[in-house]
């Protein structure tokens, strides 16, 4: 398990490398799904001045 | 009129509908795809002959470094198509990549960098391989900040659109950079003549995680592309019906026949005022 961590000594390359990568990953996912779910607010609010000028 | 069917695609509600149905068709595979490379590589992998367990970083790099170039081509050519054929799904979806491309290009260059550090011995080179990744990276973000210079949507798809077009040359500057000139970096070892230049146990979990990136790439796509659509369908009735479905906010269930695409689509751009049944929309 240590040698699997050490990176046979590059693990202060590997594990950031890593890190970056899934933390880029993982952040857009959540930008993505905060993206639509703004979206759909967006376009609810809309629909919804749209009904009271026709009233 | 086999070919029709293509022609739907262009059709936002559509698009949509089949977009929030596919979703979890590329995310889940995804997910079991990136773990599955990302444990057998980092953990199973025989060390590397010069570079030892070093080498181990491929498995974030390349695929990074993979999709941030094709979602650059994705890009440009769904801008094109959107420009020439004035089709509004193709320029929501050429929005939807810039995000994403920008962060897989990031990724790419700082798991690059500290790739290039111990092997190097630098982090960074003015190297003919990293500078033209430099440039798609200020690419990605000239796209994203001119976009956000047009307060009106059309108009930022279109003057975007010519910005990728021009963009995507730097594409293959990338790709063939280190046939074209003596770069530091390493040449194409997985697609090149002859084969492979990677060994199986090494290239299987690399393949692994690159599918699993564009099966990520994918699902980010189709929920971003939702988001972009719903922002250039103003008052459209089917908006009203997708909005109020069961399960239709974020979730892969949810009804909507696909049949009724058609309506939606010629019934778009009206006033919400004349859907009169979408008075009861939850809203």
């Amino acid at each position: 398990m240590t040698q699997f961590l050490l990176m046979g000594g590059y693990a202060v390359y590997v594990w950031p490398s890593v890190a970056l990568a899934v933390a880029v990953l993982a952040l857009n996912i959540v930008w993505a799904r905060r993206s639509l779910a703004g979206a759909q607010r967006e376009a609810r609010r809309r629909l919804v001045m749209g009904r009271r000028e026709a009233v | 009129m086999a070919w029709v069917w293509f022609h739907r695609f262009g059709s936002p509600p559509y698009f949509y509908r089949v977009a929030r149905r596919l979703t979890p068709w590329f995310a889940w595979p995804a997910l079991v795809l990136c773990l599955a490379g990302l444990v057998w590589g980092l953990a199973f992998t025989p060390p590397e002959a010069h570079q030892g367990y070093g080498f181990r970083i491929i498995y974030v790099h390349v695929p990074a470094a993979w999709l941030s170039l094709q979602v650059f081509v994705v890009m440009a050519l769904s801008a094109a198509i959107g420009l020439i054929w004035r089709i509004k799904v193709a320029h929501a979806v050429a929005a939807s990549c810039a995000t994403v491309g920008t962060s897989f290009t990031v990724v790419a260059l700082g798991t690059g960098m500290l790739w290039g550090k111990p092997m190097w011995g630098t982090y960074w080179a003015w190297d003919p391989r990293l500078t033209s990744e430099l440039l798609l990276l200020f690419l990605y973000l000239g796209y994203i900040g001119l976009r956000s210079g047009f307060d009106d949507t059309a108009r930022a798809d279109r003057a975007s659109a010519v910005l990728a077009i021009v963009g995507v040359v730097d594409v293959p500057i990338v790709k063939y950079s280190v046939d074209w000139w003596n770069s530091l970096h390493q040449g194409s070892s997985i697609i090149r003549a002859g084969g492979p230049a990677i060994a199986e146990p090494m290239l299987i979990p690399l393949l692994l995680m690159i599918v699993g990136f564009y099966c990520y790439f994918a699902a980010l796509l189709l929920v971003r592309a939702r988001g972009e659509i719903l922002r250039r369908e103003r008052n459209a009735q089917w908006i009203a019906e997708e909005l109020s479905a069961p399960g239709a906010g974020t979730g892969s269930s949810g009804s909507g026949s696909l049949t009724g695409a058609f309506q939606g689509a010629t019934g778009s751009n009206g006033p919400v005022g004349s859907a009169g049944h979408a008075g009861h929309a939850r809203i």
